[in-house]
């Protein structure tokens, strides 16, 4: 996989000048247990909703919805978290809202996945102009519901998701880990993931060899958006608040690191591993430049420079390496 | 859509006593010249085949850079619109030659050059908000103006000016020019426009940078409406005049587009907002409006051409 993958190999070959350059540079304290626990505890919200942009990329779509349906999911569960929970609630009747506020945030994310992905594959609208609409519509509820403001207050256990670790190991990691293990199987070993990769490289072929491609697609954009309901729980336990506005920034973000680990935009290709590396570069840019005393701004801009950079390699060898091949 | 704006127009001038007033047209002018002008430029780059993220970026640059340099050493709208237009063009450039050389989606390109443009602004900046402009440039200027029955002063100010010039200018553009076949034609399909002739490196440096031009403009007019540069003012917009070209028929894959179809798209955005706040309904559901509209406009077109498609068993063999 490493030796075919050109842009992956640079990515690993990336991320072992960036780690060994910021290590000499900051004499050990990036690899100090606080940093890489800080870095541990900033990647999974980034993390889990680039996922849910990579399975659209990789159906040959695009889901600009998912930091609006992550939003949306993370205040109907802080709505849900601050009006039914009071002082002196049983420990039995915490946990059942708690649970209520889980599946309350996971079943709006669902919903609007299942709407994306109607009007994608039922419909036919492009999928960026379908996930700009409920991107639009989904952000004006989510504002409607709060009136604009904060929702905030949480209880320890809610708290606990974003901010707690197990073993020195920050709890969100591990929600993040599931979350790309399980899609990684979803997309490599079952028959719907061999669905989603044919649909991205040719839909009218895999139309007709059988597969029932509208079912699929729903299904990819479903997936995504559950998946921005588990991100919207960690952003919320993050922030210990939920607003219509968290986390607009990443939207672009996003699509940078799915682009950035191999994934093709125009679909059919990329892997999970592939997504995850690049992420871990990205974290380790602006945790390196962060400790250096960089604005963070930097970081934003360098990822930006990271990406053509990588594009323009691949581009080079391809170019290079040509001539060769016909010889 | 004409026919919806048309009722929509009818329908509020009699719900609303306001609505149809010139007070309200020209407010509704100035306030969405900034998303007008900067969709003609969309415009042109989707009818070429391509998108542009980061046109925001390469305005705030634009924008900031110029408030700068008038804050501290004066100068004219002359050298203001030519500061902006070399940025613009130069930053437009660098967009149109990765897409070019890299051959990647330019959504990707243009992404990632809307991270570099402006988190470098940021960081060199500080995002420090800047204010304290000259005279001239608060004053603004106008062609003529008048008063209305009810007192207030309305004029031809450089906002709407601005956007007319800037309709003028691209119609001209993509409908009398060779160089607009060309962009239809690449839009159209890139292989067959360079057989044809068509210098397909010419156009796509030209289409990026157009666009930065237009959006560096657009900036420096909305910096003289709005009388502060914040730079974090612009960025995050660039799907809401995505949304008003697409709601205007253009076409995302290229080829397609009308700057008719634009300004009714702009218009229907503005009408709207503008319509809801008259009659009353909470500023809190304008998005959820405008939202809807965007759905199912798109869900109409695509629906369309859906059954066009199965009427006419066209047995596409490239697709």
């Amino acid at each position: 996989m490493w030796k075919r993958d050109p842009l992956l190999r640079n990515l690993l070959l990336l991320l072992i000048v960036l780690v060994s350059g910021f290590s000499l540079v900051l004499h050990g304290q990036f690899f100090s247990m606080a940093n890489l626990q800080s870095m541990a505890f900033q990647l999974p919200e980034l993390g889990i909703l680039a996922i849910a942009m990579m399975i659209t990329m990789v159906s040959g779509g695009i889901n600009l919805s998912i930091i609006a349906t992550a939003n949306v999911a993370g205040i109907s569960a802080a709505y849900i978290l601050t009006s039914m929970l009071h002082e002196g609630i049983s420990a039995s009747g915490m946990v059942f809202v708690i649970l209520l506020a889980f599946s309350a945030a996971l079943f709006v994310s669902f919903i609007v996945g299942a709407i994306n992905g109607f009007v994608v594959s039922y419909i036919g609208v492009s999928a960026i102009l379908a996930t700009l609409g409920t991107m639009t519509v989904v952000e004006g509820l989510s504002v409607l519901i709060t009136k604009g403001s904060v929702i905030s207050g949480f209880p320890a256990p809610i708290l606990f998701i974003g901010n707690g670790t197990i073993a020195g190991i920050p709890v969100p990691l591990f929600i993040f880990a599931f979350c790309a293990i399980v899609v990684s199987i979803f997309l490599e070993k079952t028959p719907f993931g061999v669905g989603v990769y044919m649909i991205g490289s040719n839909i009218k072929a895999t139309d007709f060899s059988g597969i029932e491609v509208k079912k699929v697609l729903v299904k990819v954009y479903i997936l995504s958006g559950i998946l921005c309901g588990i991100a919207a729980l960690i952003m919320i336990s993050r922030f210990n608040s939920a607003r219509a506005g968290y986390g607009s920034s990443y939207l672009l973000v996003t699509v940078l690191a799915s682009v950035l680990g191999g994934i093709n935009p125009d679909g059919g290709f990329g892997k999970v591993a592939g997504l995850v590396i690049a992420l871990v570069v990205l974290q380790v840019i602006s945790s390196g430049l962060n400790l250096l005393g960089m604005s963070a701004h930097l970081a934003i801009a360098l990822w930006g420079g990271i990406l053509i950079f990588v594009i323009s390699l691949s581009v080079l060898k391809d170019k290079f390496s040509k001539p060769q091949a016909k010889a | 859509m004409l026919v919806v704006l048309f009722l929509m127009g009818a329908f509020l001038s009699v719900a609303t006593e306001d609505f149809f007033s010139l007070e309200n047209l020209f407010d509704l002018l100035v306030s969405y010249s900034f998303v007008g002008i900067m969709a003609t430029g969309l415009l042109v780059v989707l009818i070429s085949g391509g998108i542009d993220i980061s046109f925001t970026a390469t305005a705030t640059v634009a924008q900031y850079v110029v408030a700068m340099y008038i804050i501290k050493h004066g100068g004219s709208w002359f050298t203001a619109f030519a500061m902006a237009g070399a940025i613009g063009i130069t930053l437009g450039a660098i967009n149109g030659l990765l897409v070019h050389y890299l051959k990647v989606s330019a959504i990707i390109i243009t992404i990632s050059t809307l991270n570099i443009f402006y988190g470098l602004l940021i960081f060199i900046t500080k995002g420090k908000w800047l204010y304290d402009f000259p005279e001239w440039f608060v004053n603004g200027w106008e062609l003529f103006r008048f008063q209305s029955s009810s007192g207030n002063i309305y004029s031809l100010s450089m906002p709407i000016v601005a956007l007319i010039v800037a309709f003028a200018f691209t119609a001209f553009l993509l409908n009398k020019t060779v160089l607009g076949r060309g962009i239809y034609a690449m839009g159209g399909h890139q292989e067959a426009a360079k057989r044809m002739g068509f210098n397909i490196l010419g156009i796509h440096v030209f289409v990026y940078c157009y666009m930065g031009l237009v959006a560096a403009w657009a900036a420096i007019i909305q910096a003289q409406v709005v009388q502060t540069v914040a730079p974090n003012s612009i960025v995050g917009r660039e799907l809401e005049v995505l949304a008003a070209v697409v709601l205007g028929g253009a076409n995302l894959a290229g080829g397609a587009g009308s700057l008719l179809g634009t300004f009714l798209g702009v218009a229907l955005i503005a009408v709207l907002s503008n319509g809801l706040t008259l009659l009353g309904v909470s500023s809190y559901w304008h998005q959820i409006v405008i939202g809807f509209v965007i759905l199912i406009s798109v869900s109409v077109t695509a629906w369309n051409s859906k059954n066009k498609e199965r009427k006419g068993a066209d047995i596409d063999v490239e697709a």
